[in-house]
Order: structure tokens, then C-alpha cells, then sequence
């Protein structure tokens, strides 16, 4: 079945079987293997990529679901000529990543975070941070990165 | 270079930004499962539902009509033709007889023995088919009996003819009857039942194989997420395949997370690279998460009894230990070594006690094999040690500071009564610094401010040491090991100057390339940006041991040391001709050569320059090039000690524990990076007091099912269980490598546990709790008071 939606800015168009997930259509159709699986039950996170302006779990949405959806994921958050995302580039000064598997979906819920929820305070942002794991870095550096990111933003 | 000068050096101690977290964060890190093979098929593995049972017949013939299907293998296809997995460790009982060592095949052949073992694969043109078709198989389950208590194991049904008690091996260690004659005269004896919560590693990445072949030149590639990618090789083509290892080159690309649980070689990666010579294509298979539960090697699962011998001070005169240890249905790579080797020579902590004896029995049960996971076989000791020792210090009346401050080795080297000898260490420094961050002193008041808010405030204490750097290999082989345990590395300096590093450490998190490039940028005099690191495959790098233990910086760094040494021997060589001056005259520092007592100089750049175009060059006495290669094959392990404090609140309506304050104080000898020191801490207490809290890796003891097979039901630690930790350094550099490095991998979760445990039980000694199992979850502090209160 076709389904027609924006990716990171440009309008993609697929021929896709009518079972196939999000995250299928973002790494096996458009090679855009940015965004992992580490669950398949929508737990874990490291899917995370924003539809609509909305943080989505893609591993648990149909592709067709998304039918004339904007999507953005860990790839397109960067500008063209390479300068990192204020988020990105907390997480790189912060710390907040080791073996960088959960990272791309653990940035793009800091993105939702912050525009949903831009004075949220260490205690508000461990709790919106539920929703992803991480196994490498105890979380405490995640934290100061999505604070950090707080700070630039606001600026 | 001496491990003093060495911390002196221009970018070390410096907490420089990551080189490879743009990759990663901006998508473009490359995972097993993110590479594609052209010719590419699917594997999708038909697992035992059954705990224990006998396979009666496999009918494949339905699966085998279903559309892209290319193949379906089973036990029968493969027997006779490959091995099984090999145990990399040996264990001999007391009388000398070895451990029991059970065929532990590739797909079943004749039952199975835990739920998930592999009893089939399907390989598709598709995930979907090999799926599909993989659900078509049919098999024909005699259902057994399972064993999943093992202290019930002796006389449960056999899982392997071989062992028919299930009972794998015997393992002593230390002198029995002078610890019993010591507990005879002893004044005290304090002693303690535990138990060591069975783990599920769940690094985010899940594992993956992807596996092509090549007619033309009959060589293999396997890609797979590994922390040893040469191990990996090695153990695969000489144990399993019997293939020549020069023709499988194995590449573990970025790896998403380890702890251990990628160290072993699986069934999943000898079956994919099987395949993909009976099916001349490219074999993928990446583990759902499902499967990772019920597939990884688990970890932990002790059952322990231990007793402390005291005189009337209540200094430490003897400790007895028995453990029941729990291995699962079969050996992984390095399951005997965890509960004997890495764990009974920890027995004696940072302790003066002059006695230990220990005993272990390791059993086979229906259940995922067990080995190593973060700190493999140290958190076990560490957790008997230190819960012990607190409960002498209650035992005695004494603080759980003072009690340790008692005892405290404080003169270096130290033998141990467990055949390890520490090399260096500063207890009290450390005990002391965590005690000032931890502000001990207004422990009373915060105490006081808790009850008034009806919540029970504890502090628990936990003097953690470890050894990591593995190892030298010949006592390693003295003690069983089937490998040697030194580390390999290569330092090719290109014409105009820049460094390329291949080392046999494996990065799966922990930031080498940046740390490792910060090494050779002080040693050479360059930026760090000018030296890459490459790691991760068996076609690049020499060779390799690889990353667990905490052995990379400490072993792997001093390779590359060693590498560098002769680097520098031959570059003075270069730069002495090109100055026309004695070799023995040459200086280098700061990337400079200089000629001693005189102001003639040269840069490093021009001495690469002129190695790869030796116009003017002793050709005589020097080869062109600088490109040199070491082995280093350490002399003794390292030793990382520290003092870690936790305060935690208790709700004694609801047994909620929250930990409020976590201090941890550390001795990592010389730190070359501490931002990247201090992430692998945090990362390693998440995990220690995940499993003091919250994580249980649960069979039911009847079917033999997981019970905690999903993130629904195994509580991962999140975010909010957390306070912001307090950390600290102390520095003992390392007396045996020149970085004076000790490793700091595993250390938050070797110290953590017991720390949280002690705090649980010092928050609930007033209501009467005197023990307590982990994970200490709300319903067990709940009922364990509602037990003291009945």
C-alpha cells in the first residue's frame, strides 16, 4: 500500500506491505537505521521520533498510520552544514551517552521534553525521562544534558 | 615512562569531549543490525517453550513449503558436523577430578534444557517468512521435570547424563582447618544467610549475527555485537567449526552496551556463519528482546552461608564461606571461573583477616546459562563481605565505619589469605573522603527530620575492592583458564604525522576512542584529534583479548604503551641522523626532539616525514616506516578499591525504599579522562542499586517459565529512582603499569548493592528487621516488617 509522508523535511512516497511498522519504513525502506529497536513492545524507547510535533514510539505505529505525517528523526535534527541540534550538542557536552544505542531516541524525547514542558525541574525531568531506557550511563549525566539543553534553548 | 610522569603529561586528567559522540548522535553510528550483506537472508530461531524436555521428532516439512523459505536446520543437520560451545575455563573438584562439561550444542540434539533454547533455525528471504515459517515447525516435547532450585538440584531429574546429580564441580579455596581452629578460639562469630539475585544483563542493544561467505576466496564475515571480536573468532573456527581462523574475519562494529553479555560466543552467531557457506548468501539474525531474556547469559544467582571469626575487639580472625552457585543449563563461555576464580579470591576485601576458607558447588539447572555480567563474580564477594561485615559491627555494637576502620589492610603489598596480592591501595583515605561527602555528620538530624515524617532513614557502608586487568596469563592458566589474558596493540604513524591506533580492547560504551587517543597524544606531543582508534576487527587489528574486567585501559593502554616505546626508541634513532648527533643524545618531549645541550631541534611531524621518505636516512642501520606492534601480558591484576555510602528513606506503611544520598569514593589509580571515569561510575551504581531495588530475574519453580521475560515485568532502573550521586578520587597509581591505571568498569556495581542493603536494614533496625534479601522491593520490606512486628 502507498504511503505519503514528510521525513526530515522531504516528502517520501512507499510501496509498503500494510503490516509494516514506522521504525520498518525509517531503517529497512528510507536507511535511516538512526532510529533502533531495543524492544519491540514500545518500552524501551530507543525508537523515539517525532511525528507532528509529537514524540512517537515508531516501533508501535503502522507506517500507514502516518499517512501524510511530518516525522522527524535523530537525522534530521541537525542543520545541513553539520552545527548540532542544542540538544545534541548538550548531550555531547554533558556526557549523556556511552555506547550511543538508546541516545538517538533518548534525544528526540529531550526535544519533546523541552517544547512541551521547557521549566520542568530535575525531579519533573527524571519522571518525563520514563519512558526511555538507558543501561550505560545511570541517567545522572542524561539529566544535566537535558538541563543543559534547557538553558541554551531558553536563551 | 613511569606511571608519575606519565599523569603529568599535556591531556591527562583532562575531561575532553567524546570523538565519537557526533556519530552517535546524530545517527550514524553503524550496529550489527543497522550493516546489510548483499545476498541477504533471515535466520529466526524456533526455541523450546519447555524448561526441560526430550524431542521426540522435528517435522519441518510444512515450514519447509512456506514461501522464501531457503532452509530450516536441526539438531540432527548439524550433529557430527561442528562442536558445541566451548567453556573457556577450567574447574577442577578437590581430588583433581575436572569439572563436568556437557555438550552444549548448537541447535538441540536429543532435549532441551531451559526455555529458549535453540532447537531450530529458519532462514527466509524475509524476516517475515523465516517468522512464519519458523512458527510451522513442528516438534514433538516429551515435557521433563525442570530444576530450577538448586539447592534442590541433587535430587532433581538429570539434565545431562554426564552429571547425574547435577552437580557441575566442587571448588575450595584456603586453609579449612586453620580457619576452623581460628573459629574454635574465636570470641565472636557473627554469621549471615544470603542471597544474590539472579540478573538479566538487557544492554539496550540486543544482540545480533550477520554472517556472508565468499566462494571465490572461501572466507567468511561475521558481523556481530561482541566485546571480543578475536575470542569470538577464535573460539568459533578452532572449538566449533573447525574452520581455519585466517579465513573468518570477524567485525564487531559499535556495539550498543555489553556488561558482559556480548563477551560469549552464542549459539545464534556459530549457526548464521554456518548457514551462510550451506547457503552460499549472507545469514542475518537479530535477537528480539524476548529473546534476549531468555538467551543472554544470565547473571549473579548465589546462595551463600558465611561466618565471621572475631577476637573480643573484633578484629577479623577467620571468615568462612559456602556458596551454592547457580550456572544454568549449560556452560557459557566463562560460567565456571565467575562463582570460583573471580569470586573466592575476593573473599578477604579490604580485610586483614589472616584465614578464609570458601567452598563452592556449582549446578546445572533448567534455566539460561549464567556468567559474567558487570563485575562478574566481585559483586558476589563484595556483597558477602560487606553485608558481613556490617552485621559484625551490629553484631559487636560497634559502627559499621569503625568496624572496618578496625580492619583495614593498611601496609601494601598485601597478601590475602585467597592467593591475590594487592599491590597498592589507601583504605582509610577513601573512608574517609566519603564519609566528609557523604556529611555523616548531619546523618543524625537527617534522621531525626524523617521520623518526623514518619519514614525510617538509614546509612549503610560498603568498602569495596576488585580485581580487574586480566590477568597474568600464566597464573591465569595455572588456575584453569584455556586463554591467555594479555592485550595487543599497533601504532602506525602516517607520513605526515597523524596516528592511527588498532587495539584489541573493545569499545561498547566506554569511550576509547577518546580516552585512548588522549594516551597517545600525550606520549607523541599532538592534539588528540590527530590519532584515530581502531577497534572491533579481526581483518584490522592484530589481535585481542578484548573489553571485560575493566581490563582495556590497564592492559589494552599498556600495549599500546609498549607499542609507543618502540615508536619513540626508533623515531630518536631518525631524529639523532637528521641532527647528526648520538642516539643516546636525543631528547623527546612535547613532541619535539631535541639534542641534549644544545638548542637543535626537530618536530615528531618531520621524524614521520622522513621515515616514509628516507631520503636522508641511516638506511644501513634503520628500516624505513614507523609502525611497531606490542603484546602486554601484565604482571599482576589491578586493584580498584573504594568506599561507597548510601542513605536511603523508608516508607513503613508501604516498604517504598528511596535511596536519598549515594556517595562513592574510588581508587582508580591514574585517571586519563575523568569525565569518562565518572559516566562509568554512575552507569555501574545504576546497576548495583537496580539490583539491590529493583531487578529479579525470576523462573517459576514448577514450569520452569520466566517469569520476567519483558520490561513489564523486570524492573530496569529509570530515571527517577535516582538521586544526583556524589562521587570522589582517591589516587594510588598502580605500582605495575605505566599508566598507574586500575580500571573503573565495573566498580559502581560491585560496591553499590551491599551499601543499599545495609542502609534498608539500618533504616529498619528499629522496628526489628534483621535481614533482608535483594531486591529489597516494597513488598518484601513490607512483609519482612510486618514479620518483625508479628
Amino acid at each position: 500500500m502507498q504511503v505519503e509522508l514528510k521525513v526530515n523535511g522531504k516528502p517520501v512516497s512507499a510501496d509498503v506491505p500494510p503490516n509494516t511498522l514506522l521504525v520498518q519504513l525509517l531503517r529497512e525502506h528510507l536507511r535511516l537505521t538512526g532510529t533502533h529497536v531495543g524492544c519491540d513492545t514500545a518500552q524501551c524507547g530507543a525508537c523515539t521520533v517525532m511525528a507532528d510535533g509529537r514524540a512517537i514510539k515508531s516501533c508501535n505505529v503502522l507506517a500507514l498510520q502516518m499517512q501524510g505525517a511530518d516525522i522527524t528523526t535523530v537525522e534530521g535534527l541537525a542543520q545541513a552544514d553539520g552545527t548540532l541540534h542544542p540538544v545534541q550538542a548538550a548531550f555531547k557536552e554533558c556526557h549523556g551517552l556511552q555506547c550511543g544505542f538508546c541516545t538517538p531516541g533518548m534525544v528526540m524525547s529531550t526535544v519533546d521534553l523541552l517544547a512541551h514542558h521547557p521549566q520542568a525541574s530535575e525531579a519533573e525531568i527524571r519522571h518525563l525521562l520514563e519512558g526511555n531506557l538507558c543501561r550505560c550511563t545511570g541517567y545522572q549525566n542524561i539529566v544535566k544534558a537535558v538541563q543543559t539543553a534547557q538553558k541554551a534553548m531558553a536563551a | 615512562m613511569g606511571a608519575n610522569a606519565f599523569a603529568k603529561l599535556p591531556h591527562i586528567g583532562e575531561s575532553l569531549k567524546r570523538k565519537e559522540d557526533v556519530r552517535f548522535l546524530t545517527g550514524v553510528g553503524n550496529y550489527t543490525d543497522d550493516v546489510d550483506q548483499a545476498n541477504q537472508k533471515y535466520a529466526y530461531f524456533v526455541r523450546s517453550p519447555h524448561a526441560h524436555a526430550r524431542v521426540k521428532g522435528v517435522d519441518t516439512a510444512e515450514a519447509a513449503k512456506m514461501p522464501g523459505v531457503a532452509a530450516i536446520y536441526i539438531g540432527k543437520d548439524i550433529e557430527g558436523k561442528m562442536g558445541g560451545l566451548p567453556c573457556g575455563w577450567l574447574i577442577s573438584n578437590p581430588d583433581g577430578s575436572p569439572m563436568k562439561e556437557p555438550m552444549h550444542p548448537i541447535l538441540a540434539i536429543g532435549k532441551v534444557r531451559y526455555v529458549g533454547d535453540h532447537v531450530a533455525m529458519v532462514v527466509a528471504d524475509t524476516l517475515e517468512q523465516a517468522r512464519n515459517a519458523a512458527e510451522a515447525v513442528q516438534v514433538d516435547y516429551e515435557e521433563l521435570a525442570p530444576v530450577i532450585d538448586m539447592k534442590k538440584a541433587k535430587d532433581g531429574p538429570a539434565l545431562h547424563d554426564e552429571a547425574p546429580d547435577n552437580h557441575c564441580y566442587k571448588w575450595t579455596l584456603g586453609d579449612k582447618a586453620a580457619v576452623d581452629a581460628a573459629f574454635a578460639g574465636a570470641a565472636h562469630v557473627s554469621k549471615l544467610d544470603l542471597v544474590n539475585n539472579r540478573l538479566i544483563p538487557n544492554a539496550i542493544e540486543p544482540r545480533a549475527a550477520n554472517a556472508s561467505y565468499n566462494r571465490a576466496t572461501d572466507e567468511y564475515v561475521l558481523y556481530v555485537a561482541n566485546q571480543n571480536p578475536h575470542v569470538e573468532r577464535l573460539l568459533l573456527t578452532a572449538f566449533v567449526l573447525q574452520l581455519p581462523e585466517h579465513k573468518v574475519r570477524v567485525i564487531a562494529p559499535d556495539v550498543g552496551g555489553g556488561f558482559g553479555s556480548k563477551i560469549f560466543l552464542y549459539a545464534e552467531d556459530v549457526a548464521v556463519t554456518w548457514a551462510a557457506k550451506q547457503l552460499n548468501c549472507a545469514v542475518k539474525w537479530t535477537a528480539e528482546r524476548g529473546e534476549s531474556f531468555v538467551s543472554d547469559a544470565h547473571g549473579r544467582d548465589h546462595i551463600t552461608h558465611a561466618e565471621m571469626a572475631m577476637d573480643s575487639e573484633g578484629k577479623f580472625l577467620a571468615m568462612r564461606v559456602h556458596t551454592d552457585a547457580n550456572l544454568g543449563a549449560y556452560l557459557s563461555t566463562f560460567a565456571s571461573s565467575v562463582p570460583t576464580i573471580l569470586y573466592g579470591t575476593l573473599l578477604a576485601g579490604q580485610y586483614t583477616a589472616p584465614q578464609i576458607y570458601v567452598e563452592v558447588d556449582g549446578w546445572f539447572t533448567s534455566t539460561a546459562p549464567v556468567d559474567a555480567y558487570r563485575g562478574a563474580g566481585r559483586p558476589e564477594a563484595t556483597y558477602v563481605v560487606e553485608r558481613l561485615v556490617t552485621r559484625c559491627a551490629w553484631d559487636l555494637g560497634l559502627s559499621q565505619d569503625e568496624i572496618r576502620k578496625r580492619n583495614f589492610i593498611t601496609s601494601f603489598p598485601y597478601q590475602t589469605p585467597v592467593a591475590l596480592q594487592y599491590d597498592i591501595g589507601d583504605y582509610h583515605a577513601c573512608m574517609n573522603q566519603a564519609q566528609q561527602l557523604a556529611d555523616v555528620a548531619g546523618f543524625a538530624a537527617r534522621r531525626a527530620a524523617s521520623e518526623a515524617r514518619g519514614l525510617k532513614r538509614g546509612m549503610g557502608y560498603s568498602s569495596y575492592i576488585e580485581a580487574c586487568g586480566l590477568a597474568p596469563s600464566n597464573i591465569a592458566g595455572a588456575l584453569g583458564a584455556r586463554a591467555g589474558l594479555f592485550e595487543a596493540g599497533e601504532v602506525r604513524v602516517h607520513p605526515t604525522g597523524s596516528v592511527t591506533v588498532f587495539t584489541g580492547s573493545h569499545s561498547h560504551g566506554q569511550g576509547h576512542e577518546t580516552t585512548f587517543a588522549q594516551l597517545v597524544a600525550a606520549r607523541l606531543g599532538l592534539s588528540p584529534d590527530q590519532v584515530d582508534i581502531v577497534h572491533g576487527d579481526t581483518g584490522r587489528v592484530p589481535f585481542g583479548m578484548g573489553t571485560y574486567g575493566s581490563r582495556s585501559l590497564s592492559v589494552g593502554g599498556t600495549a599500546i604503551m609498549k607499542a609507543l616505546d618502540k615508536i619513540e626508541a626508533k623515531a630518536k634513532k631518525i631524529a639523532a641522523h637528521l641532527m647528526e648527533a648520538s642516539d643516546a643524545d636525543i631528547e623527546f618531549a612535547g613532541g619535539e626532539f631535541t639534542v641534549k645541550g644544545t638548542d637543535k631541534k626537530i618536530p615528531f611531524a618531520q621524524v614521520a616525514l622522513t621515515a616514509y621518505v628516507p631520503h636522508n636516512y641511516p638506511l644501513d642501520k634503520l628500516e624505513p616506516g614507523l609502525n611497531e606492534t606490542a603484546f602486554y601480558d601484565p604482571v599482576n591484576f589491578t586493584f580498584p578499591a573504594g568506599t561507597y555510602i548510601c542513605e536511603v528513606e523508608v516508607d513503613p506503611q508501604t516498604g517504598v525504599v528511596r535511596v536519598d544520598r549515594f556517595t562513592a569514593v574510588d581508587d582508580f589509580g591514574v585517571i586519563i579522562n575523568p569525565m569518562i571515569v565518572e559516566g562509568q561510575v554512575h552507569g555501574g551504581l545504576v546497576q548495583g542499586i537496580g539490583q539491590a531495588l529493583l531487578e529479579h530475574g525470576v523462573y517459576d519453580p514448577d514450569s520452569g517459565q520466566l517469569l520476567t521475560g519483558s520490561y513489564m515485568d523486570y524492573a530496569m532502573p529509570r530515571a527517577a529512582n535516582f538521586p544526583e550521586f556524589k562521587l570522589g578520587h582517591v589516587c594510588t597509581p598502580c605500582t605495575h603499569n605505566p599508566i598507574g591505571s586500575k580500571g573503573c568498569g565495573e566498580a559502581g556495581a560491585i560496591g553499590s548493592p551491599p551499601a543499599v542493603i545495609n542502609a534498608v536494614l539500618d533504616a529498619l533496625k528499629p522496628l526489628g528487621v534483621t535481614d533482608i534479601d535483594m531486591p529489597a522491593t516494597p513488598h518484601r520490606v513490607w512483609q519482612a516488617i510486618q514479620n518483625a512486628q508479628a
